[in-house]
């Protein structure tokens, strides 16, 4: 069985993972600019190194609650075919190199936004890695939020 | 698609693009030996290199030119229209075959049999008839070429244009791949058209100077756009260490930075130029668009170019490819009268029309004029009125010059017929769209029977601007300054005064006319900063042909702004266009003026069809245009002093005033200034008297003569100095003069609306020299002139 490596991740208590290959970086709390009229999803613009680039917030990507005030995110920056974009996680995980035999395809009962951003799930010892799909992440063509 | 197809492509529509000037020439001077020679061997090549390549239908179309080429060459037939007409025919259909070919790496299916039949046809036909013209030998013609021109430089070219050329002899498939080190001062403009990815830079136009081949290399347009890219980041970087630096102390850092800061500059600057290219690019195919419009209906018309060097950016030079060929089209179609028109008229029976690009205060401007009828200013306002895009209240507003610019609105045409060019209603509008998209502007000047100049002004790039730095709430906004007309500054109780409502909607008195207002911060849905009687920041905006003003928060700088595009998660605001990275390294968003416009409804989402107060603000006619000082006097009355008159403005103590006679003066610079009460003078005038002077004037609040200072309008001219007191200065504006009317006392020149408050104009002279003789005699006082 092939393995794969995941940049995990926590938000909201949730133990999260995308693939590595797709992240282009992972840098602490960046000053941002809002956007006025955009999605809630969207926190902001920063500055990377020149680069401008969109910052989604996990949580609410997620539809989970938001993070407390005092918390700042740690922003996940991705590739997409449209640039760079970051995802504001709450806190930065290891890189892990998991085993496809403990992968599995979410359960029927889950639903609403999650079941578009979950790919499924790694069953670890004592807890469950949740595999994101990076691309749908970042698509915000869709319905509200 | 392989190296060679690619290569074959690119040079043959380098090559096409001078087969359509050379053509025209010829047509114009049959016995042009060199250009016929060159379109010759232009087609020889294409020919040659077909059937290399395989595609045997460009091969035969070319085969069948080139033998009518060879005999025109040869002398054995004369140039004439039908000739020029075919092979121009044959220009198109080889672009037609090559777009095949670059798409479906095939010919496509198109016919043409017909074609060939009748460049077979002109082959026999004329030669029966002009046999007798002397000329040279072919071999002669072509070995006595100079080697100038298009084909200079180039190997295979050169080859092919040897000798043995007569048959249709394939050059030798060696030559063909070779990639040439070309002539390149410059890209060319089809580049992208040609899709051909982005590896073009080859000769440009220039038939004048022979191209030395050793001077230029091709670049690929990607690497420069990569380029530009860099160079904006490294702008963002300097404009960071910039701001950094005013908190520096050390020499040497500072040094340094000041050292980077025009270094940089001169990079960008340079950068920039390598995406220049000579509007002669497209200018190039301008002589076949006259000629052929010229005869199709039925005019005669030559095209006069001038400027072709001057340089624009290539993403630039593209998007007015449209607007330019359409202006044109305008121009002899609707422009030009026919030759027997221009005879009756006097005129030369072959129209004019010139191009002429140049550059003008940072911008390039074209203007593109003719000598043609001109526009009837009359006529167009009954179509404008016909077609209900004017109210007739509106055009009885308007002065010639600015209903001529009401064809640019949507859905106008003064075309009596509609043709295949023109007429159909759509085009001037979108003239200006196309140009506007791009930050520039266009005017039309027209002068009846004489001719039309339209006048376009374009920025050189797009990638970097200038831009309004506002804030709103706790952001930064960058505002296109090219969308900016003025700032508006209202405090304290001004700001709660001159903003006015109708039915709760913010308007402004800007010159007699009512400007809508638009709070930025409603529009984007954010707090503002601003506190109930704070100043009011008022940033006047054009969108479209609609002005309005945008009310924010604070007003800072301008600055050059490097444009990075949205990522398609914030596609969809209308309110923005872009953003950018600001000097202390922070994101700010550039606001869309047209979609902040048409969300707050200042236009309406399709293009308004009515029209706006003054439709191009800048068509307001240039010679009423002054700026002035606005003071008011102690009855609360507005005054104006042109700014030109005024030397300083001083505040006096009362206590510094002293007696000369009858005159109040004061010591000022070594000098003795007299000091004129605008007021008196003025009052003194309407009630023919002295005595008035507190009595009847127990309104507004005002300062009184009981004030310790004066504020003093100190004014100099005819060889002396006078100071005028005034009751109060208020601020210096321009101002273009609506609705003058005639002075109603002495001491005034005339009454205009200024800042939307009825003003008298000062007659300073008039009043020194009342002054003069009041302080002689009391009785002296101009009643006389009331």
């Amino acid at each position: 069985m092939p393995n794969h490596q995941f940049c995990t991740f926590y938000v909201d208590g949730h133990y999260c993972g995308l693939d590595v290959l797709k992240v282009q970086e992972v840098i602490r709390y960046q000053e941002m600019t809002r956007v006025p009229l955009a999605r809630p999803v969207v926190r902001g613009l920063i500055n990377l190194r020149g680069q401008i680039v969109t910052a989604i917030d996990l949580r609410r990507r997620l539809e989970l609650t938001d993070r407390p005030a005092d918390q700042l995110p740690v922003n996940v920056v991705v590739h997409t075919d449209d640039g760079a974009v970051s995802l504001l996680v709450d806190e930065i995980g290891d890189v892990l190199d998991v085993s496809d035999q403990n992968f599995e395809c979410p359960p029927e009962t889950l639903r609403g936004t999650a079941r578009d951003l979950i790919r499924g799930a790694y069953k670890l010892d004592g807890r469950l890695l949740l595999i994101l799909d990076t691309d749908r992440a970042v698509n915000l063509s869709g319905g509200p939020p | 698609m392989n190296e060679v197809l690619r290569e074959f492509l690119l040079e043959t529509d380098e090559s096409l693009a001078q087969l359509d000037i050379d053509l025209v020439t010829l047509e114009k001077e049959p016995k042009e030996r060199e250009t016929l020679a060159r379109a010759f061997r232009t087609v020889h090549t294409v020919k040659g290199t077909a059937g290399f390549l395989g595609f045997t239908k460009l091969q035969a179309v070319g085969h069948a030119s080139e033998s009518l080429l060879s005999r025109l060459r040869a002398g054995e037939l004369a140039f004439n229209v039908d000739i020029a007409t075919t092979l121009l025919g044959v220009v198109d259909a080889i672009r037609q075959m090559l777009a095949s070919i670059e798409q479906t790496e095939g010919e496509g299916d198109g016919d043409y049999s017909a074609l060939i039949q009748s460049l077979d046809r002109l082959k026999i036909a004329g030669s029966l008839g002009t046999n007798a013209v002397a000329a040279s030998t072919p071999s002669a013609a072509t070995l006595n070429l100079p080697l100038a021109g298009n084909g200079v430089g180039r190997p295979e070219l050169r080859v092919a244009a040897r000798p043995p050329v007569r048959g249709p002899v394939a050059p030798a498939p060696a030559e063909e791949p070779s990639p040439p080190p070309a002539p390149a001062p410059s890209i060319i403009a089809s580049a992208s058209t040609l899709a051909v990815p982005p590896a073009a830079v080859s000769e440009s136009t220039e038939t004048r100077t022979p191209a030395v081949s050793d001077s230029a290399i091709r670049v690929d347009v990607g690497l420069l756009d990569k380029l530009m890219t860099l160079v904006g980041e490294l702008v963002l970087a300097r404009n960071q260490i910039m701001q950094f630096s005013t908190t520096q102390e050390e020499a040497a850092f500072l040094g340094t930075v000041q050292r980077l800061n025009l270094l940089t500059t001169e990079l960008q600057a340079n950068v920039m130029k390598t995406r220049m290219q000579p509007i002669g690019n497209i200018w190039s195919k301008l002589p076949r668009v006259v000629r052929d419009l010229a005869i199709a209906c039925g005019k005669s018309a030559r095209i006069e170019l001038e400027g072709q060097e001057t340089e624009l950016d290539k993403t630039i030079i593209e998007a007015i490819r449209d607007p330019l060929t359409h202006l044109l089209r305008n121009a002899i179609d609707h422009g030009m009268e026919t030759p027997e028109e221009r005879v009756a008229l006097g005129k030369a029976a072959e129209g004019r029309v010139s191009l002429h690009a140049f550059h003008e205060g940072g911008k390039v401007i074209i203007e593109i004029a003719d000598d043609g009828k001109g526009i009837d200013p009359k006529r167009v306002r009954e179509k404008a009125l016909h077609a209900k895009l004017i109210t007739p209240e509106q055009a009885d507003r308007l002065v010639d010059r600015e209903l001529v610019n009401l064809v640019f609105l949507p859905g106008f045409s003064t075309a009596e017929r509609v043709t295949h060019f023109s007429g159909r209603g759509v085009g001037m509008d979108v003239v200006r769209t196309n140009i506007e998209k791009i930050g520039g502007t266009v005017e039309i000047e027209s002068r009846l029977g004489l001719g039309t100049t339209t006048k376009m002004k374009i920025p050189l790039t797009l990638a970097i601007i200038p831009a309004l730095t506002i804030t709103v709430g706790r952001d930064r906004y960058a505002i296109p300054q090219v969308s900016l007309l003025e700032l508006v500054r209202l405090e304290g109780d001004q700001a709660l005064r001159r903003i006015e409502q109708i039915h709760g909607v913010p308007v402004y008195r800007r010159r007699g006319s009512l400007l809508p207002l638009v709070y930025l911060n409603r529009v984007l849905q954010v707090e503002s900063s601003r506190g109930e009687g704070d100043e009011v920041n008022i940033v006047v905006l054009q969108a479209d042909d609609r002005q309005f003003g945008l009310i924010v928060d604070a007003i800072h700088d301008t600055e050059e702004i490097v444009v990075k595009p949205l990522q398609k998660q914030l596609k969809g605001i209308a309110a923005f266009s872009g953003a950018t990275i600001m000097g202390d390294g922070r994101v700010a968003l550039i606001l869309d003026v047209l979609g902040v416009a048409q969300m707050s409804h200042v236009i309406t989402g399709a293009r308004e069809r009515a029209l706006s107060e003054k439709p191009a603000g800048r068509a307001e006619p240039e010679g009423d245009r002054q700026t002035v000082l606005l003071c008011i006097t102690r009855d609360g009355g507005r005054i104006a002093i042109p700014l030109s008159q005024v030397a300083r403005l001083e505040e006096f103590p009362r206590s510094s005033f002293e007696k000369a006679g009858m005159q109040d003066v004061v010591q000022y610079r070594d000098e003795i200034l007299p000091l004129i009460d605008v007021w008196r003078v003025l009052h003194r005038g309407r009630h023919d008297g002295l005595n008035g002077d507190a009595a009847s004037l127990g309104q507004a609040a005002r300062p009184s003569e009981d004030d310790p200072s004066v504020q003093v309008v100190v004014y100099s001219g005819k060889g002396r100095r006078v100071g005028l007191i005034v009751g109060q200065i208020l601020d210096i504006v321009e101002e273009t003069l609506v609705s003058r009317s005639r002075a109603n006392r002495p001491g005034v020149l005339f009454t205009a609306v200024v800042q939307g408050r009825v003003t008298e104009f000062l007659d300073i002279e008039g009043i020194i020299a009342s002054a003069d003789a009041a302080s002689f005699d009391t009785s002296l006082v101009l009643s006389a002139e009331a």
